[in-house]
């Protein structure tokens, strides 16, 4: 079995946002009104913000000035705190490392949000809506795991969402291999982001095959984790700037 | 067991309960005013979903939180008061079992509609038991709630059973006749021979003993809640017992008030409930709250001295940022309290000196409130200016002369002090829970920090809880009798046996 890993080159990264806009499209997160967003209530599954957080962006004088940013999907943790506290396990890690989310299950109860030291996961508020011409354009890929629903398609109101590595794509590029008669390979599925990203500064695959890319960029010295400390073991690698 | 109860007693205390007068349905009436309108506000939250509240990420949970956790915490009053006291055979203990331990169930019973209140599906409740995980905090607390709930209706309804077959052989007349069979059905055939009795108090020893350790552990859990979450602010230890001290203090306090209600609409009642549990229950009281500071200090210092970067943000914002008011406002309402107890348990001397005239702590207070409202609202123009410290000055000189000037009013009305002490207690401690879970919640490691207040639908619904917990008081005292009747029958039997 793989265990599948991103890694995010922050020197790479332009901040452009397109992982944000990509994943939105393909995993259908619903849009929230702007006074919403700013009561800290929008749905990014992949955000990019100023690092450190809690500080101006900017430092330093001018012109000596420095911004550094973060894209942020889930870490998809191995010792994950959601998981560990969620009661009705409607988040679970699978046999290939992914967290994921039972949409059918979940009750609600939001403690896999105040438990996660990353904040990757978003409650929905409101039943989700769309303004005009968004709604043609809904992703009408859906993942089924007996009977209960964990793919793009829309989320119904007061159930937890979060990134899930695409997990849809990995299922269809199986099936596809399967029609054709071959192999899967471990090439055939990246996430909508990795697919995206303008500066080709995310890379995907299989952690526990010592060829694969994300696994030689692993051994980088530059490779680090979001909050490292946080002792959930996070999974999504990032290699440091500079 | 020779039967002590007069006529007197039989007056006093069941006649009450087939009077439905006019004060009865003015209470009745004003409690439904107060609870209805956030029922329907949670009517259209349920349509709606969770966007109704001012909950936010990170702030994910909120107001209905902080209720559950300060109804789970009065409703340790029962255990202790019954249990505790029932165990050390404490003598003045017997005419409140009835109000302590109603309080612990129907404290629960609201705490459990919190939980409800809170869920984004509350119509997948029944998820929790069929796909319920063990290791989950939240199933630990679902688990220890209910084993807690059903112990506690278990003791009450044992404590109640003697009193049940009472009110069988002593309905009127003219009662109506589901009321006669409601008795008698309840009553389970009591007859109150000797075998039963021996029955009873062996069965209410051993439930007592259990009470204690699930009363503990649904508080103990509750704290689990938050510190099994690596959140900043709430990874403590002592988080634990910190809870249960604070579920013991305001547990009390709300008992006290409860009494004090029921003797005042049912005047007959202070012949049976008297000062000497006032004065008793007094010490354990200051105690508490003596136990409540040395928590608070040491949760608070430890965080405070170390200024770790992930946890002193949310210390700071407790001690000088946003919820500094929530959070010198709780220590000086236990700080009042604590000063009101001890100085109940001082004997007064009157003294001519105007420092210590009512009249004169009446204007040092309103002064003293007036002042923390300005220091609260930290206007720029005040805020790190001289002026804030020359206001903080006055504040303190203030609150001491308002504390000094009401000492002899507190001395000369105990129980309305008492009550007085409680309701701050009760304020104070609902604060606490605020200030424990909202620096940490607002104070997120990477998402910028942010402001929660509650809505019109979170405050409506926490009155209409409040609403909902008198409510089934006052119904349910309205069928059984609210001090234990045979309680005090055997108190006196005890006291005939050791006069003789």
């Amino acid at each position: 079995m793989a265990n599948w890993c991103m890694v995010i080159d922050l020197e790479k990264c332009v901040a452009c946002q397109g992982c944000s806009v990509a994943c939105r499209m393909e995993n259908n997160t619903p849009v929230v009104s702007p006074e919403e967003a700013k009561n800290g209530r929008a749905i990014r599954w992949n955000d990019v913000f100023p690092l450190p957080v809690h500080i101006a962006p900017e430092q330093g004088e001018y012109p000596n000035v420095k911004t550094h940013y973060a894209t942020r999907p889930c870490m998809h943790c191995e010792n994950a705190p959601c998981v560990k506290t969620c009661p009705v396990q409607a988040t679970y890690i699978d046999e290939e490392g992914i967290v994921r989310q039972n949409y059918d299950r979940c009750i609600g109860c939001r403690f896999c949000t105040v438990s996660c030291p990353y904040g990757v996961r978003y409650f929905n508020w409101y039943a989700p809506q769309w303004e005009g011409t968004l709604e043609n354009h809904l992703n009408p890929d859906e993942l089924s795991v007996n009977g209960s629903l964990e793919g793009p398609a829309v989320r119904p109101v007061g159930v937890v969402e979060k990134c899930t590595y695409c997990v849809h794509r990995l299922v269809k590029a199986r099936e596809r291999a399967a029609a054709e008669g071959r192999d899967f390979r471990a090439d055939e599925y990246v996430p909508a982001c990795v697919q995206t990203c303008t500066g080709k500064a995310r890379y995907f695959g299989d952690l526990d095959d010592p060829d694969s890319t994300v696994s030689q960029l692993s051994k980088s010295l530059r490779a680090t984790h979001l909050l490292e400390d946080s002792g959930a073991h996070p999974k999504t690698l990032y290699l440091a700037e500079g | 067991m020779q039967p002590i109860l007069t006529a007197q007693d039989r007056e006093n205390l069941v006649s009450p309960l087939f009077k439905f007068d006019r004060q009865f349905w003015m209470t009745i009436a004003a409690l439904l005013v107060v609870t209805l309108p956030g029922l329907a506000l949670y009517v259209r939250q349920l349509f709606l979903g969770l966007g109704v509240t001012d909950l936010n990420r990170p702030v994910f949970w909120g107001a209905y939180l902080v209720n559950f956790i300060f109804l789970i915490g009065i409703s340790m009053a029962g255990t202790v008061i019954s249990a505790v006291l029932h165990l050390l055979k404490i003598e003045w203990r017997r005419p409140i079992t009835r109000i302590a331990e109603s309080l612990t169930v129907f404290g629960l019973m609201t705490a459990g509609l919190q939980i409800i209140m809170d869920m984004g599906r509350p119509d997948r409740l029944v998820n929790t038991l069929l796909y319920g995980r063990l290791q989950a905090p939240l199933m630990w607390d679902i688990a220890s709630l209910t084993l807690y709930l059903l112990t506690a209706s278990f003791a009450l309804y044992l404590q109640l059973l003697p009193d049940i077959a009472f009110m069988r052989d002593s309905t009127p007349e003219n009662a109506p006749t589901w009321r006669k069979k409601l008795y008698s059905t309840l009553s389970l055939g009591w007859r109150g021979n000797k075998e039963q009795w021996t029955r009873l108090e062996k069965a209410i020893t051993t439930v007592s003993i259990f009470l204690i350790p699930i009363g503990i552990s649904l508080h103990t859990v509750t704290s689990w809640l938050f510190s099994t979450t690596v959140q900043p602010g709430w990874k403590s230890t002592i988080l634990g017992p910190y809870f249960v001290v604070g579920a013991i203090y305001s547990g009390m306090g709300l008992l006290f008030i409860a009494v004090a209600f029921a003797t005042q609409y049912n005047h007959h009642l202070k012949s049976y409930i008297t000062d000497t549990f006032y004065k008793n229950l007094g010490w354990i009281f200051i105690v508490m709250s003596f136990v409540w500071f040395y928590f608070t200090l040491n949760e608070t210092l430890v965080v405070a001295t170390e200024q770790e970067t992930l946890e002193f943000p949310v210390m700071a914002a407790k001690l000088f940022g946003e919820f500094a008011p929530a959070f010198w406002g709780m220590n000086l309402l236990m700080i009042a309290t604590t000063w009101i107890l001890i100085a109940l348990k001082v004997p007064s001397k009157p003294t001519r000196n105007p420092l210590f005239k009512t009249a004169t702590g009446l204007v040092m207070t309103v002064l003293a409130v007036v002042v923390f409202v300005l220091l609260a609202l930290s206007l720029p123009a005040i805020t790190n200016s001289i002026l804030q410290t020359v206001l903080l000055a006055a504040f303190i000189v203030f609150f001491i002369l308002a504390l000094l000037g009401l000492t002899g009013w507190f001395q000369a009305h105990l129980i309305p002090s008492t009550v007085i002490a409680s309701a701050f207690v009760l304020f104070g401690m609902w604060l606490e829970r605020w200030n424990i879970l909202m620096p940490t919640l607002t104070h997120a490691r990477i998402i910028p920090y942010t402001t929660y207040f509650p809505t019109v639908t979170e405050v409506a619904l926490t009155i209409s809880t409040f609403g909902i917990l008198t409510l089934i008081f006052v119904v349910f005292y309205k069928f059984f009798p609210s001090i234990s009747i045979w309680e005090v029958e055997a108190g006196r039997a005890l006291q005939h046996g050791s006069g003789d």
